[in-house]
């Protein structure tokens, strides 16, 4: 019979049994903060992946005069508008653009009468791809001196990177989860090997080893969910302060860090999981040992 | 599925067996003996002849090195370890150096083989209540082996090994803490279970006890066992009390 409350085997007041909760600690709160990352990045790179991979610029020199300027802005859209993939494609306001150089010109930029690029921007559709090649040749034959300017080619690179660093920190867990696995089995080895005269007796009074196993277990469970909720207790303000110290970094530079319920609901679960991991590992541990036994 | 042998109803069955430790010389040799259900025996010997190896076979803390050892119909050489724990809450042993342990109230070390057989837990205390104030205990059920007497140790041991009435009782010295008059009244425990049926074996080297009872013994000598008949009547030392075990239809007195 498993008993939850009552343990046959003395408290691990010398071995390592005793530095377990503090090491589940630890590394239940580098899985929170490194989940908490995993979290954060997943949401940007979902941002950046639909929000602005799907666009690009076309940008072109200024004519001479406004009318010819129309001109070419019309004619630049309609063999944009022309071209499957493309799901818009409209003229930046004149107004617009000297907004968006204002920061480099100054605010003199919209009074003074200087010949601002023409800028059209491009929403694309997932299917079928834009030839980006063969778009810039068409548009330089209808207006020489057009570019257009991918914003794909750099934010596929970001994303790659962002990705990389997600799986860097789902890796991170990873490791996480099997350091917690390995201090939990050696714990429970040299709880085996403190405990061997204990063991013996629950033996020869008619213990089966899942009875001493069901005991390690229960142990095991206890200590790292105490250590876990400790983690988890100490994650919780740190995260607090990323998102606080995120939100004073320049808007737009990072999307706000901020957590639901559905998020803290997996926070919360990690000391559970470092408790359920830690249990079956004592437990797999101790039926492994004592059946090796005679 | 265990593996019945021919002990023709014996409890316990030794067959040439025969025991050393490493490559030492034999510590037992040529043992053959049968244990019929209900018997009573004590195992006697000098210091050293092997009686504690020989119990130690018979509750499966030692496997022979050779011979053929069987416990209640089963070749215990043949059993699988997973059917061991069944065996061994068959048997119930009080260790020469009583094995409590340490961190454990009295009270937990005797309930200990009800709660490993899943009895519940208010059967337990009924049956561990009534056990400690039979040894003289229900004052000290939340005291600590460490800080208990020898004899109090003991009888902690006894109440533990008897509890949940165990078929074949194996005691190593159970009297050697004690003073006379705990001597006598644990040995009527011994004998109240005999009278339920038990098999029991103790080993002592009390003779007075010994004589008093008059229940044949096992001489254990150089390694070699000889099984001489009682001497005295046993009726001398007949048992007062009646004590009743899980499982048992029988009650206290």
């Amino acid at each position: 019979m498993m008993s939850w409350r009552r343990f046959d085997l003395p408290n691990d007041r010398e071995d390592i049994g005793r530095f377990l909760p503090w090491l589940v600690a630890f590394m239940v709160y580098l899985s929170i903060v490194a989940l908490a990352g995993l979290l954060a990045l997943e949401r940007m790179t979902a941002r950046w992946d639909h929000g602005v991979v799907g666009t690009l610029t076309v940008h072109m020199a200024p004519a001479a005069t406004a009318e010819q300027n129309a001109r070419r802005l019309k004619d630049a859209t309609d063999v944009l508008t022309a071209t499957p993939g493309v799901a818009r494609a409209e003229p930046v306001p004149a107004a617009r653009v000297a907004e968006l150089l204002e920061p480099w010109l100054g605010p003199s930029v919209r009074d003074a009468d200087l010949p601002l690029p023409l800028l059209i921007d491009v929403e694309l559709r997932d299917e079928p791809e834009v030839d980006l090649g063969q778009l810039g040749r068409s548009l330089d034959a209808v207006v020489p001196g057009t570019a257009v300017d991918d914003h794909r080619s750099w934010l596929r690179r970001l994303v790659s990177l962002a990705r990389a660093v997600e799986a860097l920190a789902a890796a991170m867990l990873g490791l996480v989860a099997l350091v917690t696995v390995v201090a939990v089995v050696f714990a429970t080895r040299a709880g085996l090997a403190v405990n061997r005269d204990v063991i013996e007796v629950l033996h020869l009074i008619g213990a089966h080893d899942a009875y001493i196993a069901s005991q390690f277990a229960a142990r095991a469970f206890k200590t790292a969910f105490k250590g876990g909720l400790l983690g988890f207790l100490l994650a919780a303000p740190t995260l607090f302060a990323i998102g606080f110290f995120a939100a004073r970094i320049e808007e737009g530079l990072l999307p706000r860090i901020e957590f639901g319920p559905v998020h803290w609901g997996m926070f919360a679960a990690v000391p559970l999981l470092a408790a359920m991991a830690a249990l079956v590992s004592a437990r797999t541990t101790v039926l492994r040992t004592l059946g090796r036994m005679v | 599925m265990a593996v019945q042998d021919d002990s023709g109803g014996a409890v316990v069955r030794f067959e040439n067996v025969g025991l050393r430790y490493g490559l030492g010389p034999e510590v037992l040799r040529d043992i053959s003996f049968s244990l019929m259900p209900g018997s009573f025996h004590f195992l006697t010997g000098p210091s050293g002849a092997g009686k504690s190896t020989l119990l130690k076979l018979m509750y499966l803390a030692l496997r022979p090195t050779r011979g053929l050892i069987s416990l209640f119909g089963n070749d215990t050489s043949r059993a699988p370890r997973s059917e061991l724990p069944q065996m061994r809450r068959r048997i119930g042993v009080v260790f020469q150096e009583f094995r409590l342990l340490d961190h454990l109230t009295a009270y937990d070390n005797v309930a200990l083989p009800l709660r490993i057989g899943g009895v519940r837990e208010d059967q337990v205390k009924k049956h561990v209540m009534e056990l400690l104030a039979w040894v003289g205990l229900k004052d000290h059920m939340d005291a600590r082996p460490p800080t208990m007497s020898g004899g109090q140790q003991q009888r902690v041991a006894i109440a533990r090994a008897v509890i949940a009435g165990p078929e074949l009782l194996l005691a190593d010295e159970p009297a050697g803490n004690v003073d006379d008059r705990m001597a006598v009244r644990l040995l009527r425990l011994f004998e109240e279970l005999h009278r339920l049926g038990r098999t029991i074996v103790i080993a002592t080297h009390n003779e007075a006890l010994v004589r008093r009872l008059g229940h044949p013994r096992m001489c254990i000598e150089d390694g070699r066992l000889e099984i001489r008949p009682g001497l005295a009547d046993p009726a001398a030392g007949a048992p007062s009390v009646r004590l009743a075990f899980p499982g048992d239809s029988e009650e206290f007195a």
